[in-house]
């Protein structure tokens, strides 16, 4: 019986965590649909979605409806189960990383110190790496058993550019680990709300844009979107889905933003933290709440700024793609990992 | 060789500049463009609410007219029909019996009047050759429906709305054009 004898109401409100982190992303996703049309069509000068309800709000449930209503195609020639769990795979795992992102700092309810985060283990900025590059394999495996020589190059393009640049991600990211010494996200996020700590960004600047461009490239998103190319490289790994399954390539396209965008404000903006304010002025409960509103706002300006590039550059060619990522990206980021190495060792 | 016209561009195959192959400067650049049309102005038209303002000559779709007491103007001279380049329109003529004075304005009238819109190429060719002011294209435009049927307009589609009996729909027939 003593296996019995744990605290059973910690995995009550690990549970009820989950599901709101979970929903939320969803909700916030749902609304990223929406927002990329409205942005791009202020971006061109247009009024953009504006039909479904009040200032459109209703036009992501109308563009859901519209996917779970079209008709469920799969090849007669694909492999059956692996065509099936390409999109699931990509949207568990863009799901998953939500995990270890510190959402806010600690509640006490019921009596319980509430910590809002799902876990924090020590090793979450390599599990969201690693959670990351398994969701390759939803690309990966859509494009190879839809059996469409057109699918399997996309997924081979994608495949590699994400390899490419994940490279150049996580040396940048090595330079900014040595000045935390930590690779729990919750230790980078507090540290940078120290007093007289400033954000992540100020020390690592260089870093920062090589995070950036890479996460971009990770997201598909343009100007690295070659993937799936809509307008001229045949669709993409995709090309063979229909109705929901396709709904769920691109909207874990749009939860992997979310969650880059989670990341990139922890790591390199302060996570929760309010910028220029002692949130320990305020009590324990509202300061939190305060906190899960900051990382929001954060998160909200980070997808601004995706979708704003996204609807400024073209996409990259192919060979433009690997020799930024190659020739440019990577010593950068090696340089960027001396540099840092060296101030350290300057400072001991 | 020499060129014909002075506005010939030459296309510059000079290697890239230093801030150029860095790509973040003219990105920057970039993105400070697409920002700057959020604060424009929009151009749309929000279509079934908003109409576009056409000019006077604006050609839509036909109008059978009517004399100031409300009576039919086209006799079924059938110039019209003639003058059409894309021979979208026919007709029937009937003689005006006995106390139908007050529908028709001459002994002749078109019984049936028919326009395929789905022909009719809106060149007002019709309206030219029309020698009792009896026929004009409309400020009305975009004729929808379901079936290649929907698109021969008939006489009760044509017509004018009598403006003694229904005023409203008679100045909307007419158009803001000819209503001013």
């Amino acid at each position: 019986m003593t296996l019995l004898a744990f605290d059973w109401l910690l995995i009550i409100e690990k549970l009820v965590l989950i599901a709101i982190i979970v929903f939320a992303s969803l909700g916030i996703a749902l609304y990223t649909t929406f927002a990329e049309r409205k942005v791009a069509a202020i971006l061109q000068d247009r009024p953009g979605p504006e039909r479904a309800g009040p200032f459109g709000l209703f036009q992501p449930f109308a563009d859901g409806l519209k996917l779970i209503m079209k008709e469920e195609i799969i090849p007669s020639s694909a492999n059956r189960n692996l065509f099936i769990l390409g999109p699931g795979l990509a949207m568990t795992a863009a799901l998953m990383t939500c995990a270890v992102i510190p959402w806010g700092g600690t509640v006490s309810l019921f009596g319980r110190e509430i910590s809002l985060q799902i876990a924090d283990i020590n090793i979450g900025i390599l599990y969201v790496f690693g959670v990351v590059s398994v969701g390759i394999y939803g690309m990966m495996i859509g494009g190879w058993a839809s059996n469409n020589k057109f699918s399997l190059m996309a997924a081979l393009r994608g495949a590699s550019q994400a390899i490419s640049y994940e490279l150049a991600m996580s040396i940048a990211l090595i330079a900014l680990l040595m000045t935390t010494g930590s690779l729990s996200l919750r230790t980078i996020v507090e540290q940078q709300m120290a007093l007289g700590h400033l954000w992540n960004i100020a020390y690592q600047p260089l870093g920062f844009i090589l995070f950036f461009i890479c996460a971009m490239a990770e997201c598909n998103r343009t100007p690295f979107d070659l993937p799936e190319a809509e307008n001229e490289l045949n669709f993409g790994y995709h090309q063979e889905y229909s109705s929901m399954k396709l709904g769920f390539y691109l909207f874990s396209e749009y939860v992997n933003m979310i969650m880059s965008s989670a990341v990139m404000a922890s790591l390199y903006f302060g996570g929760y933290d309010i910028p220029f304010f002692n949130e320990s002025v305020l009590p324990q409960n509202i300061a939190a709440l305060v906190g899960v509103g900051a990382l929001l706002i954060k998160i909200v300006i980070f997808i601004f700024v995706f979708m704003w590039i996204r609807w400024t550059i073209p996409r990259f060619r192919y060979d433009q793609l690997m020799n930024l990522g190659w020739k440019s990206l990577i010593p950068l980021a090696l340089v960027n990992m001396l540099i840092t190495g060296a101030f350290i060792l300057a400072r001991m | 060789m020499e060129a014909l016209t002075n506005r010939v561009k030459e296309v510059s195959r000079k290697p890239m500049s230093f801030s150029e192959r860095l790509y973040i400067p003219n990105i920057l650049k970039g993105m400070a463009i697409t920002f700057s049309h959020m604060f424009k102005k929009q151009p749309t038209i929000r279509y079934p609410e908003q109409k576009r303002e056409f000019s006077p000559v604006f050609r839509g779709l036909h109008v059978l007219n009517r004399d100031e007491e409300g009576r039919e103007r086209c006799t079924a001279c059938g110039l019209c029909a003639v003058a059409c380049p894309a021979e979208a329109i026919t007709m029937e003529a009937a003689e005006r019996l006995p106390g139908e004075e007050h529908l028709y304005r001459e002994e002749k009238y078109a019984a049936k009047y028919e326009i395929n819109m789905l022909r009719c190429i809106f060149c007002g060719l019709c309206e030219e050759a029309c020698p009792k002011d009896a026929i004009y294209l409309s400020e009305t435009f975009a004729p929808a429906n379901f079936t290649r049927k929907g698109f021969i307009y008939g006489k009760d589609e044509l017509v004018i709305p009598n403006q003694l009996i229904d005023p409203a729909g008679f100045a909307e027939a007419r158009g803001a054009a000819r209503n001013n």
